[in-house]
C-alpha cells in the first residue's frame, strides 16, 4: 500500500492517538487509538458528552499534554511540545490583568521575539479586525466577557498560526453575544488562512461555523464519528439543511 | 394606582435628573467635598478634639495627658532647637537600613523560593520556626553575638522585618494564575520570560501587602530596640521623656513616631498605585 499524501500548511494527522489518566490508583482511559486527518485550511468541530475526551484530544494537539501512544503529525512533523505554527484558545480569555487590551494582544509576538514596536503596530491591525479598536488601552477589568474573548481571538491570531485550537471558546457567553461572535469567528476564518479545530458543546454552533464534526463517542469503545456539513456560507440556521443536521446529531447523541 | 403612576416614562426622570443636576448650587458641592473627608477623618477628628477639650477642662489629669497645643509646642521646640532632629536621624538610618536590607534580601529570595518547588518545601519549616520566635526574644542573642552597639540593633529590627515581605512574596508567586502560565507557554515563553512578564507583575499586590507589614514591623522593632540600651532615637526619647517626667516631649516622640509610620505607608500605597494601576478601578 502506498501512502505519500501531499503535506501542506496546517494539515493535522494524527495516528492511532490513545491517553489514560490515573483516577484514584486506577487508569482512566480516556481516548482509545484516535485516528483523524485534518485538511488544510478547514474547520472541525469537535463535539461530545460532558468527560468525553475532548479537551484532552485538544491539549494534546496543542502540546500541553502528551499522549500515551501514537502520535500528531504537524504538517508531517511529529509534534514535540508546543509549537509557533499553533495558537490556543481557551474557554477562559486568559488575559494578562496588567496589560491593556493592545499589549495583551502583542504579547505572543513579543514573546517570540518581535520588537515592542513592531508589535504593537501589528496587534494594533488585529485589535480593530474584533471592533476594539476604542478599547485598545483598556484593561481587561474593564471590558466584559465578549470583549475580553475577543481580545483572547486577536492575540491568538495577530502570530498567524497555521492552526487554530479553540476549547468552547463561547462557552461562558450569553446567548446573544455568542451569536455575533459566531458570525465574527466565521468572517475571520474566511479571511484568515488558518486551520481550525474546535471544541464546543453547543450542536448549532459546530454546524454553524465547521466544515466536519467530530463526535466522541459518549461510551468508552464507542467509535468517534464524522459528519460533513456541505452547505454554503454565511449559513442560514433555520435553512432545512442546518436543521436536519441538528436532528442528525441529536440523534447521534440519543436526544431525540 | 395606575402602572403608569408607579413607573413615570423615561424621559420625565431623565428631564427630573438633569434639571437638579443643572440647578447645582455651593452648598452640595461643598458637601460632595466634605462627605468623604469627614467620613474618613471624622472619627480621628473627634478623637483629638475629646483630647484637647478634656485636658484643658482638666476632665484628666493634665500634668499625665497634656493638651494638644503642649504636645505640638514640646515637638516644635525639640524640632527647632535640633535636640529631636538627632534623634530622628538616627531611627530612620537604623530602620531605613535594616527595611532596605530587609527587602532588598526578602523580594528575591521570595521569588526564587516560590518558584523551586523543592527549596520552598525544605526551607519553609525552618521559616515557620524562625517567623514565630519573637525577634525581641532574640535580641539578647543578637546582642551577644553583635555587642550593644548599632549592628545589633539594626540586625534585630531586620529580622523581623524580613520576614513578611519574604512570605507574602513566596506566597504570591505561589498563588500566581498556572492558566496564565500554561497561556503564556503556548505563545512560546521560556522560563525567564514567563517569570519577567507573568509571575513578576502577577506577584506585585502580594509583594506590596508584605512590604507595608515590613515597615510597619520596622517601626515597631525600632522602638524595641531603642528602648532597651540605647541612647539616643525617638524610641529611646520616649523612655527617657518618661523617666524625666517630661510628659509633652514623650507625647511629641509618640506623636513623631505615629507620623513615621504613616508617612512610610503612605509613600508604600503611593508607589503601589504607581505600579498597580491595572487593578484600580478606574478614577
Ligand atoms: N489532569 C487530569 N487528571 C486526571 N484525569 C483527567 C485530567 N484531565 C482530564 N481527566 C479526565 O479525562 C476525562 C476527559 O476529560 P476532558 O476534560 O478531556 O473532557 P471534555 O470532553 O473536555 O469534557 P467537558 O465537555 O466537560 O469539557 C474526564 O473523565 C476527566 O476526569
Ligand atoms: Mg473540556
Amino acid at each position: 500500500m502506498s501512502f505519500a499524501p501531499e503535506i501542506r500548511r496546517g494539515e493535522v494527522t494524527i495516528r492511532h492517538l490513545s491517553k489514560s489518566f490515573t483516577l484514584n490508583g486506577r487508569p482512566l482511559p480516556v481516548l482509545k487509538d484516535v485516528n483523524l486527518h485534518i485538511r488544510s485550511g478547514e474547520s472541525l468541530a469537535i463535539v461530545g458528552a460532558s468527560g468525553s475526551g475532548k479537551t484532552t484530544l485538544l491539549r494534546v494537539m496543542a502540546g500541553l499534554d502528551e499522549a500515551d501512544a501514537g502520535e500528531v503529525l504537524i504538517d508531517g512533523k511529529a509534534v514535540r511540545g508546543v509549537g509557533a505554527e499553533r495558537a490556543v484558545i481557551f474557554q477562559e480569555p486568559r488575559l494578562l490583568p496588567w496589560l491593556t487590551v493592545i499589549d495583551n494582544v502583542a504579547f505572543g509576538l513579543e514573546t517570540r521575539g518581535v520588537s515592542r514596536e513592531e508589535a504593537k503596530t501589528r496587534a494594533r491591525r488585529y485589535v480593530q479586525l474584533v471592533g476594539l479598536q476604542q478599547f485598545e488601552n483598556a484593561y481587561p477589568r474593564q471590558l466584559s466577557g465578549g470583549m475580553a474573548q475577543r481580545v483572547g481571538i486577536a492575540r491568538a491570531l495577530v502570530v498567524q498560526p497555521e492552526i487554530l485550537l479553540l476549547d468552547e471558546p463561547l462557552g461562558a457567553l450569553d446567548a446573544m453575544t455568542k451569536i455575533s461572535m459566531q458570525q465574527e469567528l466565521a468572517r475571520i476564518w474566511r479571511d484568515e488562512d488558518v486551520t481550525t479545530v474546535l471544541v464546543t458543546h453547543d450542536l448549532e454552533e459546530a454546524i454553524y461555523l465547521a466544515d466536519r464534526i467530530l463526535i466522541l463517542p459518549r461510551e468508552k469503545g464507542g467509535e468517534p464519528r464524522l459528519i460533513e456539513i456541505d452547505m454554503p456560507r454565511p449559513r442560514d440556521r433555520s435553512a432545512r439543511e442546518f436543521v436536519r443536521h441538528r436532528e442528525e446529531l441529536l440523534n447521534l447523541f440519543g436526544l431525540h | 394606582m395606575t402602572l403608569e403612576n408607579v413607573n413615570p416614562p423615561l424621559t420625565t426622570n431623565f428631564r427630573l435628573a438633569s434639571a437638579g443636576r443643572t440647578g447645582v448650587t455651593m452648598a452640595p458641592r461643598l458637601r460632595a467635598l466634605i462627605g468623604p473627608l469627614l467620613s474618613r477623618y471624622g472619627l480621628v477628628l473627634s478623637f483629638l478634639v475629646l483630647w484637647q477639650v478634656s485636658s484643658s477642662q482638666g476632665w484628666v489629669n493634665p500634668a499625665v495627658f497634656p493638651s494638644l497645643d503642649v504636645i505640638l509646642a514640646a515637638l516644635w521646640d525639640g524640632i527647632a532647637s535640633g535636640a529631636l532632629l538627632d534623634d530622628i536621624a538616627i531611627s530612620l538610618q537604623r530602620s531605613g537600613i535594616a527595611f532596605a536590607s530587609a527587602v532588598a534580601i526578602g523580594i528575591p529570595l521570595g521569588l526564587f523560593m516560590g518558584q523551586v518547588k523543592a527549596i520552598e518545601q525544605a526551607l519553609d519549616p525552618l521559616l515557620q520556626f524562625f517567623r514565630q520566635t519573637s525577634a525581641l526574644a532574640l535580641y539578647p542573642v543578637f546582642i551577644l553575638l553583635l555587642g550593644l552597639g548599632e549592628t545589633s540593633k539594626v540586625f534585630v529590627i531586620f529580622w523581623a522585618t524580613l520576614f513578611p515581605t519574604l512570605l507574602s512574596t513566596i506566597g504570591g508567586v505561589k498563588e500566581v494564575d498556572t492558566k496564565l502560565i500554561e497561556m503564556a507557554r503556548t505563545y512560546g515563553a521560556g522560563r525567564l520570560t514567563t517569570f519577567r512578564r507573568v509571575v513578576l507583575p502577577a506577584s506585585v499586590p502580594a509583594i506590596f501587602v508584605g512590604l507595608r507589614l515590613s515597615a510597619t514591623t520596622a517601626l515597631l522593632l525600632l522602638i524595641a530596640a531603642e528602648m532597651i540600651g540605647a541612647n539616643k532615637g525617638i524610641g529611646f526619647q520616649v523612655m527617657n521623656a518618661q523617666y524625666n517626667f517630661q510628659i509633652p516631649l514623650m507625647f511629641a516622640a509618640i506623636l513623631l513616631l505615629a507620623l513615621l509610620g504613616l508617612a512610610a505607608n503612605a509613600v508604600l500605597v503611593l508607589l503601589q498605585r504607581r505600579l498597580c494601576r491595572w487593578s484600580q478601578p478606574s478614577p
